[in-house]
């Protein structure tokens, strides 16, 4: 019998797993008593989280550019964004606290883009009816980890590097006692017990085979949890970022900003066609310019012309492009054409996008002030998640809570580009808050079983000591190829249904997976750990979006193409069953606050009117 | 499509070698492609790093052909067909397994470097701050930690250097700190003292290897060993001193 007795425990109040945006906050929140003791585990070195490639920027209506923003109209952009699914209170807390949130980054030494008052600059976005995107060119997302990883170092929080987690422990009476993880460098296991535990573990995006997502990205979050018996929400919308670059093909996937957009970017097909005009939905149609010239004026900052329809939401702009290519009117290597350079001076280009021009240079020798680029559809990002409290981020298992891609419910159908920064830093601080007053309310570090313990080491070592068994890259490719056609941008019921076939296969595969080598930093045995939890949420993306009936944001059925009413009152959820399978059900929502209803649905010309008031008030 | 050779360090810190691999590469390759193909199908055991793949992170950072650079933005179209490229770890390092190296060394000079300090009373409201009073201190924060800068600068590769010298990196980000207008904290000690300036003789090494091309020596180390002469060697400057006290930083609002 396995002897667990020499593996090392440490003993946390809160500990955080990752060590992105939403992680480095929770750890920060949770520390400001500098009683609470906190620990941070991250699986890749301190300050690489995805977060480092954000490159837009955060929304926050800060009303900087344009003094008319307001949290309310910040928020009413966000449900309709998320085609009404959003979870109400979250989208509130978010819009209201996303301005102070960003206010404190600067504090800790953020330097962003400055207007010429020498305040926070703010730039337009998809989605977002005002400049509302804070951002540092297009490396916001590195800003903001360094300025939080730089901040975060000096608070007294206990950091452990390349440490991968392996499984939840909980107490008899089902509270989190802990977590079993492996240090990657070493392939020593040590156990941490903790009073609450927060998963700001991100998504799950390397499911997919064109993807803007690193290796991180193996959903263990979602694993992990679901293994624990929490409930995953709304795990059918996937966002596909409507422009990922599309050759060379071995950087098919990687992320073009929304911000080339922001700055004035245009998409066109192989006919020279500015197509975005003919896919503008009747909802949004008396918000956005019918024509070349109204889009124009509104770049020279017409405040009376409406926005370009390159600047309709990413699901909308996905499926356009998607549909261009599809009726054969693609670009040479089956993508659009995305053109700043006919828009913005060399300059402008330089100095408002330099990683792009960068990019672009290096991978596919291309200069973006003079040509145009090509780009099409990457698998970007998990609206759906854990299911969370939306006042306190605590999930369905008591003591572990959870934050940003990790955590479900806030962006609903589809996600506004620009609001992924900011919900990392609200709910990041929100969920370290709670979790530490939770920990306080707790008398005694809850007791782990040592028996879990030791399924949990074996389940992981068993894929080492093996003798022979299914090389775990393998797996995970069939995995990428399975989702991409089967469960992609565009979904059917039969298509689904052969990759829900498919999953299962690979799951019997997983069973006999094998890792040649030792324990000590070995990728082929990380894979294979990763694979499980990948399993886990393709699986439950794929069951998700076979009940959907209907196509709302970033989920789209060919075979019920339109919103269907009836669908606005469900939230999909995902379970274990007793038995261990997964189950998928329809849950009702609850009935949303009176005054956050009426905000949403407002027109937009009434809520500028509404909100001039409340401004004048103060 | 071509089948190519490489070389790959394999092995730890006390004894390793040189691996052959063969690896099909095609058009638009980047040698990161190469390393994880290899990974997938030959060696699921080959240690490296890597991330974002985009030349945003700073985590694949290895030596090819004895030069320090980023697998993800080293494209194959670089080297000629028919030459072995050869793969191996940052030399500054200890090497934990193959390509990834112990860094952890880095992170204590960080942790070393008083953070960012403004006053309470400027906290109270936003920010003001002109777009060129932070174009210099921006340009700094382009910086993506890869730690080429580090590997390179001949004062690191010298073991006992580790000592005495927090390496171009850090002189970055306390530039990037001394410059910023709202920083009402004072480093110009510790950087002559503990973080060890006058270690750097400005051959250039780091500048020349950095992915983000940030003009570390000219305007970060440069602009750094002037603010400590003028507060140590100047006459007039240490006779200011004596009679008024250290000169604080000039409030920009």
């Amino acid at each position: 019998m396995l002897d667990i007795s020499g593996i090392r425990r440490l003993q946390f109040d809160v500990l955080i797993i990752g060590a992105g945006g939403a992680g480095l906050s929770a750890a920060i929140a949770a520390s400001q008593d500098r009683k609470t003791r906190v620990g941070l585990v991250c699986k890749s070195l301190l300050g690489k989280a995805h977060t480092v490639m954000a490159e837009g920027g955060m929304a926050a209506a800060l009303g900087n550019v344009d003094n008319r923003d307001d949290w309310k109209i910040h928020f009413r952009d966000t449900m309709r964004g998320g085609k009404m699914l959003n979870n109400w209170k979250m989208a509130e807390i978010h819009a209201k606290g996303a301005p102070k949130r960003v206010r404190e980054l600067e504090h800790w030494g953020a330097v962003f883009d400055r207007t010429r008052d020498g305040l926070i600059n703010q730039r337009n976005f998809g989605g977002h009816r005002y400049p509302r995107l804070a951002h540092v060119g297009d490396r916001t997302g590195l800003e903001m980890i360094r300025t939080l990883q730089d901040h975060g170092i000096h608070q007294g929080i206990d950091i452990h590097m390349e440490c991968t987690a392996l499984d939840i422990l909980k107490d008899k009476s089902g509270k989190v006692s802990g977590i079993v993880c492996m240090y990657r460098e070493t392939g020593e296991f040590i156990i941490f017990e903790t009073k609450s535990l927060i998963f700001a573990t991100g998504g799950a995006g390397k499911a997919w085979e064109v993807t803007s997502n690193s290796w991180e990205y193996t959903g263990d979050g979602y694993g992990m949890a679901f293994e624990a018996g929490a409930e995953l929400i709304d795990m059918e919308f996937n966002q596909f970022h409507p422009t990922g670059m599309v050759w060379p093909p071995s950087v098919k996937g990687i992320l073009v900003t929304e911000g080339v957009r922001g700055e004035g970017g245009i998409l066109k097909n192989s006919e020279g066609n500015r197509f975005m005009f003919d896919y503008i939905p009747k909802k949004f149609a008396n918000e956005t310019a019918d024509s070349v010239e109204e889009a124009a004026r509104w770049l020279e900052g017409d405040k009376d012309a409406r926005r370009p329809p390159e600047l309709l939401t990413r699901d909308i702009v996905a499926r356009a492009i998607n549909a261009e290519v599809k009726a054969g009117r693609g670009s040479e290597h089956g993508g659009a054409y995305l053109d700043i350079a006919t828009q913005r001076s060399s300059e402008d280009i330089k100095k408002k996008l330099p990683s792009m021009y960068h990019q672009f240079k290096i991978l596919a020798e291309l200069d973006i002030t003079k040509q145009p680029m090509e780009v099409g559809p990457t698998c970007h990002y998990f609206m759906g998640g854990i299911k969370v409290d939306a006042e306190t981020s605590m999930t369905t298992v008591d003591g572990l809570f959870s934050c940003g891609e990790a955590a479900g419910g806030m962006h609903g159908a589809n996600r506004l580009g620009g609001n992924s920064l900011s919900d990392l830093l609200v709910f990041g601080n929100l969920s370290g808050m709670e979790a530490a007053k939770y920990s306080k309310r707790l008398k005694s570090m809850p007791k782990a079983d040592d028996g879990d313990i030791k399924r949990i080491i074996k389940n992981a070592t068993s894929i080492l000591n093996r003798e022979k068994g299914n090389n775990p890259y393998l797996i995970h490719e069939d995995l990428q190829k399975n989702m991409q056609y089967n469960v992609g941008i565009i979904r059917t019921k039969k298509k689904i249904q052969y990759g829900i076939n498919r999953i299962e296969d690979m799951k019997l595969q997983f069973q006999e997976v094998k890792a040649p080598g030792s324990s000590q930093f070995n990728p082929g045995w990380h894979e294979a750990l990763a694979l499980r939890n990948l399993l886990i949420s393709s699986e439950s993306v794929a069951r998700s979006a076979l009940l959907r009936e209907e196509s709302r944001g970033a989920h789209t059925r060919e075979d019920f193409p339109s919103e269907g009413d009836e669908w606005l009152e469900y939230n999909i959820i995902n379970k274990k069953g007793v038995n261990g399978e997964m189950q998928t059900i329809k849950v009702k929502r609850s009935e949303p606050d009176k005054e956050l209803k009426r905000i949403a649905n407002s027109s937009i010309e009434d809520l500028e009117k509404e909100v001039i008031i409340d401004h004048n008030k103060l | 499509m071509k089948e190519r050779d490489f070389k790959i360090y394999r092995g730890n810190d006390e004894k390793g070698e040189l691996v052959s691999y063969k690896c099909n590469v095609s058009e638009g390759m980047v040698v990161l492609d190469v390393i994880n193909r290899i990974q997938a199908d030959q060696a699921n055991d080959l240690a490296c790093r890597w991330n974002c793949k985009a030349g945003k992170c700073g985590s694949c950072s290895v030596e090819i052909n004895g030069k320090p650079r980023l697998a993800c933005m080293t494209r194959m179209n670089e080297f000629e067909e028919d030459k072995t490229v050869i793969i191996t770890p940052l030399k500054s390092f200890p090497v934990i397994r193959d390509l990834v190296t112990d860094v952890s060394w880095n992170y204590k000079q960080n942790q070393k470097i008083l953070p960012f300090s403004p006053s309470e009373k400027d906290k109270e409201k936003d920010f003001v701050m002109m777009q060129k009073d932070v174009d210099r201190v921006q340009h700094f924060r382009k910086c993506i930690e890869c730690y080429l800068c580090q590997n390179m600068c001949h004062v690191i590769r010298d073991n006992e250097g580790k000592d005495k010298f927090a390496g171009p990196r850090f002189m970055v980000r306390l530039a990037s700190l001394e410059m910023h207008p709202m920083d009402r904290a004072d480093r110009i000690k510790e950087i002559k003292e503990e973080h060890g300036l006058g270690m750097c003789n400005i051959t250039r090494c780091c500048t020349e290897v950095c992915p983000e091309e940030i003009q570390i020596t000219d305007d970060a180390i440069i602009p750094l060993k002037e603010r400590v002469v003028d507060r140590y060697y100047d006459p007039v400057m240490m006779l200011f001193n004596k009679l008024f006290g250290k000169k604080k930083k000039e409030i920009t609002d």
